[in-house]
């Protein structure tokens, strides 16, 4: 077997998050017209696959996209996980560049607010209740009671992640929150409030992935691709052995830092798919930041000290979570933050950077880690 | 018959492999272990509540059955966690399948 390519993120694009009532093909260019207004010297010709990912059920959308952008390349197709697309597809392009298959391949992620990817019909062991909110209650519950969390505790995760979202020009909203706000917002279960909750809307995130050669012709600061991992549990929410940790966060997040050498320790900089506020401490439980039970220790501590190590750009919930696009956005923070080019929001001489994005209750994960 | 047009006739079956014997879930026309057919067993089965919330006045939670299956079904009274259960209504509506237990 040759050996593998190191691959590099060359460039990205990205619009601003809003409830605009947009067709998918015209979100999904703007954001590759984003990338490549900013990055003038890439040469459309020498992009070999254009990836799209999408919940949309929009056909055809990688040859749309790559139509209206001028590019045509040898592989053209869509990926769907759905809230995990995004980082799907940024492997499958890793894979192509990594085999000597493509030199370079742009990923486009778009959705609408009103996306069909919230709702996973299949899964009838959920009864009545297929809506994410019901998947969270029952996360939200289990973890509060197993490690005696408030809501108080929990609400700290959306004041945070408003606060950062506020210095991040593409989030949804600028409004921040305090903890009162949270527990007075609409109730939606007896454990969940509409301000522990991500917010789907329209959106779109580009990159260029490209080979080590391809990319010196394009950026002087290019970002790594130096650790991978996923998993996948089930496909039911009721598949999960716990209701409080995330196992294919785990697995996923063990295999992406051994690829990578690295342990938690050397991270500066984290996105973390905190689709509802309990996800996010759980998650850090799960990815080995903090021992079990302790994750909203975290939280609580990097809030104080307004140390925005842990979903700088705000995360989904402040940012909102246009599925197909949010784990291209994530990977596109944790670039900036690398190339110190992440505004107020920087986190001080990030070297080594986590993306954690996740699907349908946990059940599937993809870790990334990524070095300048 | 299927599980889904059991339980459209208002009957909860646990769908088991003819083969190996394990408990498939969720209901498929084959064992997820070895592929065998897979049967309905019928039965009064007892389920344990493992986790709960409440939407407005309506208590919801997740009951496992046999140690493999679980769904999430609605509960009339105040649930508690490892309360043993009964499936007491089922059925699909609007293309949902529906629990209820007491």
């Amino acid at each position: 077997m040759n050996k593998m390519v190191k691959v590099v993120i060359a460039a990205y694009g990205i619009t601003p998050f809003t409830k605009d009532d947009q067709k998918i093909e015209s979100v999904l260019l703007k954001s590759a017209k984003n990338l490549f207004d900013n990055n003038p010297k890439i040469n459309r010709n020498d992009i070999d696959a254009v990836l799209v990912s999408t919940n949309s059920n929009s056909k055809y959308l990688s040859p749309i996209l790559s139509e209206m952008a001028g590019i045509q390349p040898k592989i053209a197709h869509s990926v769907e996980s759905l809230c995990n697309s995004g980082t799907n597809a940024i492997v499958s392009a890793y894979s192509y560049i990594a085999s000597g298959l493509a030199d370079m391949v742009l990923i486009s992620g778009a959705e609408r607010y009103d996306s069909p990817g919230q709702i996973l019909e299949w899964d009838n062991s959920r009864g009545e209740f297929k809506h994410p909110i019901f998947w969270a209650s029952i996360f939200t519950k289990s973890y509060k009671r197993e490690f005696s969390i408030s809501d108080e505790d929990l609400a700290i995760v959306s004041v945070k992640n408003h606060k950062q979202a506020k210095e991040n020009p593409n989030a949804l909203t600028m409004d921040t929150c305090t903890v009162q706000d949270v527990m007075n917002s609409k109730k939606l279960t007896d454990d969940l409030r509409v301000l522990n909750c991500s917010r789907p809307c329209t959106g779109s995130a580009s990159i260029l992935l490209a080979s080590e050669e391809a990319a010196k012709k394009i950026t002087d600061m290019p970002v790594w691709i130096t650790g991978i991992g996923q998993k996948t549990i089930s496909a039911g929410f009721t598949k999960h052995a716990s209701f409080s940790s995330m196992e294919s966060t785990k697995l996923a997040g063990q295999t992406a830092l051994k690829m990578a050498n690295h342990n938690t320790e050397d991270i500066d900089v984290v996105e973390i798919h905190d689709a509802f506020s309990v996800c996010e401490p759980i998650a850090l439980e799960s990815l080995g930041f903090s021992s079990t039970g302790d994750g909203i220790g975290i939280v609580k501590a990097l809030h104080e000290t307004d140390n925005f190590k842990i979903n700088p750009r705000g995360g989904l919930i402040g940012s909102g979570h246009p599925l197909g696009a949010t784990g291209i956005a994530q990977t596109i923070e944790i670039t900036q933050q690398l190339q110190s080019n992440a505004g107020n929001r920087q986190v001080d001489s990030a070297k080594v950077g986590l993306v954690h994005n996740m699907s349908a209750a946990a059940t599937s994960s993809t870790v990334l880690v990524l070095e300048k | 018959m299927s599980f889904e047009s059991e339980l459209s006739q208002g009957q909860f079956c646990i769908p088991e492999c003819t083969v190996c014997k394990k408990i498939v879930w969720p209901d498929s026309d084959f064992c997820n272990h070895c592929f065998g057919p897979v049967s309905l067993k019928k039965g009064d089965f007892k389920g344990k509540i493992i986790e709960f919330s409440r939407q407005n006045e309506e208590y919801f939670c997740v009951v496992e059955f046999e140690g493999v299956v679980k769904v999430i079904a609605k509960i009339s009274e105040i649930p508690k966690i490892n309360q043993i259960v009964k499936i007491s209504k089922c059925g699909i509506s609007n293309g949902n399948h529906f629990f209820y237990v007491n």
